[in-house]
């Protein structure tokens, strides 16, 4: 009598392959767990990793609808991670200076090979005041800026201000005709600022004695610029909000938002 | 050919722009039912693209739709018209059901799913097609750069980036302190505002009109008759000297408008009493400061008395005059557009002396 052997039909070699792979103690350091498949993993999933975590573990339906959110809060902040680092590529080559400044946007237009990097900044940019407008319009449409919401609103509407002043200092930094002229357009309002612009009506008022406390080269327009035109400045100035202080600002406002978007209960829906 | 451009360009001068926006507002929130047909959407989609296709075969129009930077405001106009359509039909759709006694779409949808799959895949998908369409936009059309900045040398039209062009073109109405200044502050005062003099429990959650009508009505007027329509304006229609061209006419430096517009002190000393103008500010100004004080002091007191009693009741005293003080603000600049286009009227208050002009 010959024994009889049964023989279990082997893995195909990507299968082992894989299965050794997420053996590995480096593996299994990354990933705590296996692949989410199973309701214990789609809930692990969510709670060890960091960038998962700002979701909930699970959501109402409508909640993931484009009829419902039409996306435009989470495409404003993909948005907002393109321009970012879009904006770390263009920094490199870009000095925010009189002499160089629109020298070194030519030469990005020139000499970099395939370079889209300015256009996908620039058009990102338009693309982001455009959704952040659409994302406000769903919130107010769905009224999901009613109670409990009402907080996280006003986070947005900051952001709103905040998108807008971004894309307005980074349109001054090509220093061509188009940006100068938009941004003096822009500033010269600063000048009526009741009180505190100097062609504004009561800062006539703010005087000791004869002397005006508030004019041409002390005034909020000149705070803004620092200096009586957009000059060397308000480039400075623009190129730090723009890089540096606006975008911190946004990025921790947004980590916020995300916060109180689960905290109020998650995407509205009726109560 | 030329005909229908001409008619066009007339239909698109400010007055009927603007009236033509406001109109459509009406219509819509009053043929709401109608206008949530699939039919309507798609026929406004279609009737755009046909427009804009159309217009691209006239150098003009080439020319301004086609500036780089203007780009993103016809994909604006699209992307509005759309969405304003989209949010009052799933409205209506609900409004509906409702009325039948069933609860709104999203009760049904209120079911939990996990998200991950659902949403994170979701995710992924929407942000590979923002990275197409990002990357095809930019390899297909290149960023803007004109000659090097020159102090000296002032481009005209100068425009303010595009988002910024509804609050230029409040200009032609109202003094840069108010246009400028105060109004936008105000904008940013009433949005964080609305949530907190918003009373109404209902439509928290779910697309719905008729439970919100006020709400809805006043903030699509704010934001797509005042805000958006002003930026489309003041983006395409206005030209050199900030004149109105039409979509389809040569931007002439030298058109001319006639500038004959009064004060409303003048016509009251000149043309009423057939007298000169006092010389004291005080005393030249008081028709219009009285009408200001009017306006904001007395008018929100005599609304809550008699006209607007139901909604100082519902909200109580203080909601009631933030949110009747921000209103009569917001419908300040359709009333100063009306009474410049009727009556010519440039200042209601005009004290050069303090930059002071209403
Ligand atoms: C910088 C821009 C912004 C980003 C990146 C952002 C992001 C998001 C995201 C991802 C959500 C989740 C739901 C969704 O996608 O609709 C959300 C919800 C929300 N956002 Fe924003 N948002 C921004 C600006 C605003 C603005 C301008 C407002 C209002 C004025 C606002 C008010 C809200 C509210 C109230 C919710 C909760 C909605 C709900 O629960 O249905 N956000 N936001």
């Amino acid at each position: 009598m010959a024994d009889t052997k049964t023989i279990a039909p082997r893995d195909p070699a990507f299968v082992r392959a894989w299965d050794w792979l997420t053996e590995t103690q480096i593996w299994t350091s990354i990933f705590r767990h296996t692949a989410p498949i199973n309701d214990r993993n789609r809930v692990l999933v969510m709670l060890s990793n960091v960038f998962l975590h700002l979701h909930p573990v699970r959501l109402r339906k409508s909640g993931v609808r484009l009829r419902y959110t039409w996306c435009m809060g989470g495409i404003s902040f993909f948005l907002f991670l393109q321009l970012t680092f879009t904006g770390l590529l263009l920094m490199f080559y870009y000095r925010p200076t009189l002499e160089y400044a629109y020298a070194d946007i030519v030469s990005l237009r020139e000499h970099v090979p395939l370079g889209i990097m300015r256009e996908m900044h620039r058009w990102g940019a338009h693309a982001m005041v455009i959704t952040v407008w659409l994302h406000m319009f769903r919130v107010f449409m769905t009224g999901s800026y009613k109670p409990p919401r009402e907080f996280n609103w006003n986070i947005g509407v900051i952001m709103l201000v905040l998108t807008l002043l971004l894309s307005f200092t980074g349109y001054l930094l090509p220093w061509d005709q188009l940006a100068i002229w938009a941004i003096t357009v822009g500033s010269n309002m600063a000048r009526a600022t009741p009180f505190l612009g100097y062609e504004g009506p009561g800062a006539a008022l703010l005087a000791l004695g004869d002397v005006r406390l508030i004019h041409a080269a002390a005034d909020a327009r000149f705070a803004l610029l620092g200096g009586t035109i957009v000059g060397e400045g308000a480039l400075l100035r623009f190129y730090v909000l723009h890089c540096v202080a606006l975008p911190l600002v946004i990025g921790f406002l947004m980590a916020v938002h995300f916060w109180r978007v689960r905290k109020d209960g998650g995407i509205s829906g009726p109560l | 050919m030329d005909a229908i451009k001409d008619f066009v360009d007339l239909l698109a001068n400010p007055q009927v722009f603007f009236g033509a926006t406001f109109g459509a507002l009406i219509l819509i929130v009053w043929k709401r039912e109608a206008f949530a047909s699939n039919r309507w959407g798609w026929g406004l989609m279609g009737f755009l693209g046909v427009f804009f296709l159309f217009g691209l075969f006239d150098e003009n129009f080439q020319l301004i739709i086609g500036k780089p930077d203007n780009v993103p405001i016809v994909a604006l106009i699209f992307l509005l018209v759309f969405f304003t359509w989209f949010a009052i039909r799933e409205g209506v759709r609900n409004d509906r059901r409702i009325a039948a006694g069933e609860p709104p779409i999203e009760k049904d949808e209120e079911d939990r799913v996990w998200t991950w799959p659902d949403l994170v895949y979701t995710e992924l998908i929407a942000l590979v097609v923002c990275t197409v369409i990002i990357i095809v936009w930019s390899i297909g059309l290149e960023a803007p750069l004109e000659q090097p900045a020159n102090n000296a040398n002032t481009p005209n039209p100068s425009k303010a980036p595009w988002y910024f062009l509804g609050l230029q073109e409040m200009l032609v109405y109202f003094d840069p302190w108010l246009a400028g200044v105060v109004l936008p502050s105000l904008i940013i005062v009433g949005l964080m505002a609305i949530p907190y003099v918003d009373k109404n429990p209902k439509g928290n959650g779910y697309y719905t009109f008729t439970e919100r009508k006020a709400e809805i009505t006043i903030f699509l007027f704010g934001f797509v008759v005042l805000w958006s329509s002003l930026i489309v304006l003041g983006t395409f229609l206005r030209g050199p000297n900030w004149n109105f061209f039409g979509p389809f006419e040569f931007w002439d430096i030298h058109k001319l408008e006639p500038l004959t517009n009064v004060q409303l002190s003048e016509s009251i000393w000149v043309y009423g009493f057939g007298r000169a103008l006092p010389e004291h500010w005080f005393i030249r100004e008081i028709f219009g400061l009285a009408l200001v004080g009017f306006y904001i002091g007395v008018l929100p007191v005599a609304l809550a008395w008699k006209g607007l009693t139901k909604y100082y009741e519902m909200l109580g005293p203080t909601r009631y005059y933030v949110s009747v003080l921000l209103f009569l603000m917001m419908l300040s600049l359709p009333i100063k557009m009306l009474s410049r286009w009727v009556f010519n009227l440039k200042y209601i208050v005009s004290i050069p002396e303090f930059f002071f002009n209403i």
